[in-house]
Formats: structure tokens, sequence, C-alpha cells
């Protein structure tokens, strides 16, 4: 019963997903302004040649931050537990 | 329809990973459903951003100026390494688990709790 | 692991290491940059763990020195991008691209051959991110892998 019911959910869902990327065209973006920004005037500005480079670590440098910051967020909890549940009081000196 | 064949493959993976995330018990299993789901949000990013016989937007040699997005390819790289952070929490998560109850199946750990 | 493994991970551990900052140090003209190259040397640490075992890695390779790599990475990343503040610069502002300084290379518009002088704060936020995502990918490994060794003295894994 349950399988049938996600089978059910799963199905509405193909057909709303195939239904929604219909009028998107491959290969052809419609809104491209700022990426041509990007693109045109990233090299003088940032002295970068490779503009996703200069995209992650200037033009949307906070984006970055917050990814660090989970990042090591992740770490710190990832050694708390393990810390914690597997008795590692021997673990900590260098 | 062909033309969209990126796109549909993005629908086909949605669709795989949240099949995982709905009907499987085990938690391994499960996370795995939780990464071919990100990697469907990640390959819909990539797709968006495809021009049409574009190169990839770095200059050194590069044989044109005619470049496919390099927004969407920044984005991307953020949500590879959150879903890489994620996918490590969730793992140890499954690890003490597995300790403390000797198995990651979902059914066998409600009849153990209650 | 055998004494061949052991062998050619002693071989390939520095040529990784150095396939990694090559990829860091270069993020800044060719594909690459911060997060792809600490990843690829924390995978080199890995191949150490793999064929050495736990218990003798850790000997090696501390997880405080790896917890220090990981805050060094963070707060440089931080700290350069705060320096622009000095300079009266908005946050992450680009204060040394252009300059003619370090890193400071003017770059016109259009392909050209590459210079490594040039990126401003990039290539500094490029190793910065490097070390973090090498320390805090090396401790998830390790952290993961001290969950699954024995606890009492048993010592059946990794030889």
């Amino acid at each position: 019963m349950r399988k049938i019911v996600a089978g059910l959910i799963l199905g509405a869902l193909l057909i709303t997903f195939v239904a929604m990327i219909l009028p998107l065209e491959f290969g052809s973006p419609r809104m491209s302004d700022m990426d041509d920004y990007f693109i045109r005037y990233g090299q003088e500005q940032t002295g970068n040649n490779n503009e996703c480079t200069a995209i992650v670590f200037d033009y949307r440098g906070f984006d970055t931050i917050g990814e660090s910051t989970v990042l090591f967020t992740a770490v710190i909890g990832v050694g708390i537990m393990f810390r914690r549940f597997f008795g590692g009081e021997e673990v900590e000196d260098e | 329809m062909l033309w969209n064949l990126p796109y549909l493959a993005v629908v086909i993976i949605t669709v795989i990973g949240l099949a995982a995330i709905l009907l499987k018990k085990n938690l391994i299993k499960m996370m795995l459903g939780i990464n071919i789901l990100q990697s469907s949000a990640n390959l819909f990013l990539i797709s968006l951003g495809y021009r049409e016989g574009g190169i990839a937007p770095i200059y050194t040699l590069a044989p044109s100026t005619h470049m496919v997005l390099p927004t969407p390819q920044a984005l991307c790289l953020t949500s590879i390494v959150i879903g890489l952070a994620t996918s490590a929490l969730m793992l140890s998560f499954a690890v003490i688990i597995h300790k403390k109850y000797g198995t990651v199946d979902l059914d066998q750990i409600r009849r153990l709790q209650g | 692991m055998s004494k061949l493994v052991r062998f050619a991970a002693d071989i390939l551990y520095p040529v990784v290491l150095i396939f990694g900052l090559y990829i860091v140090a270069h993020g800044h003209i060719t594909p690459g940059g911060g997060f792809q190259g600490g990843a690829v040397i924390a995978t080199g640490v890995a191949l150490v763990i793999v064929a050495y075992g736990y218990r003798e890695v850790t000997q090696w390779i501390g997880k405080g020195g790896l917890m220090a790599r990981e805050v060094v990475g963070l707060l440089g990343f931080i700290g350069t991008a705060l320096v622009a503040f000095i300079f009266g610069m908005p946050f992450f502002y680009n204060y040394l691209a252009g300059q003619g300084g370090l890193f400071g290379v003017p770059v016109t518009y259009g392909p050209n051959p590459g210079e490594l002088n040039t990126g401003g704060t990039v290539p500094l936020m490029n190793f910065a991110v490097g070390i973090e995502v090498w320390g805090g990918l090396a401790l998830v490994i390790l952290y993961l892998l001290s969950g699954l060794v024995p606890h009492d003295d048993h010592e059946k894994e990794g030889s």
C-alpha cells in the first residue's frame, strides 16, 4: 500500500517535471546579461583568466565565506560526535 | 524533444533520488538518494548555463571568446562542497546509529526503540 | 597492506601532494582552485591511510595539526578579505589586482598565454581555502576511520 502511494506520487512528480522542462531550450539561455558582463570585464577588473575563480572568490565572495563556514562547522560536528561516542580522549594529543 | 535531453536526464535523476529517499529503509541508501538529488540539481544548473558551441570560461590560450555562462558553474562549485560537508555529517550519524542500535534499518531501529 | 602497496604509496604521496599544490597555485589561470586542489591533497592522505593503516598514520598526521590547518585556512581567507578595509575599500574588494606589485600584473581583455603573477587577492584566497579543505577533508576521513577501528587493542586493522 505504502509503495503504491509512493509510486503514484513519484509518477505525478515525473509528469509535472517533464511538463516544466518542456518550454526550456537547451543551448540558449534566456537571460545572460550578468554573465556577459563578467565575461567581458572580469579580466580587467580582477586580473583572472579563469572567470569561474573570479566569480567564486571575488564577485561572489560572500557565498564562499558561507561555504567555508559550512565546511568548518561540519568538520567540527563530525569531530564532536566521534569524540563523544567513541571514547576518544586519547586522540586529542597532537 | 531531443534537444532537451539534459533536462530529461535531470528529471530522471531527480525521480530516482526521490524514489530512493521515499522507498528505501536503509539509512545509507537514503543518504545515497540525497546525494543523487544533489547531483541532479548540479546538472540542472550546469545545463541551464550552457550556450551553443561555447567553451569553458577560461581565457588562457582560449580559441575564441564565445563562452558558456560562468555563474552557474561557480554556484555548482559551492553546492558540491556543501554537499560533501552534509554527506560527511550524515555518514557520521549513520555510523553512530549503527554503534548504538547495531543496525541501520529504520524499521528495526523503530522496533528496538519502542 | 603489503610491502608493494606501501612502496607505491611512498612514491605517490609526494607526487599527489605536488599535483594538488600545482592545482591550488594555478587556480586563477587554469581550471582548478582551492577546493579542487585541497580535495586532491586529501586524497593523498587517504592513500597513505589505505597503505599504512589507521594506527600508524595517526602517529605522523595528528588531528590537532589538521584542525590547526583548517582554522588557519578559514581565518586567512576572512583576513585577506578584511584587509580591504585598511585601504578604505569595501569588503572583498580586490585591492591587489592591477597595482603592479604582488599578483598585480594587469591583464587586458582577450585570450592570452597566462601569467602566474596576476589575479590580485584571488591566489591568496586560493591558498587559504586549499589549506582549509586539506585539513577539513583529511580530518573527516580520519574521524570516520576512527569509528571503524576497534578500540580494545587488536592490531588487525590496516596491516
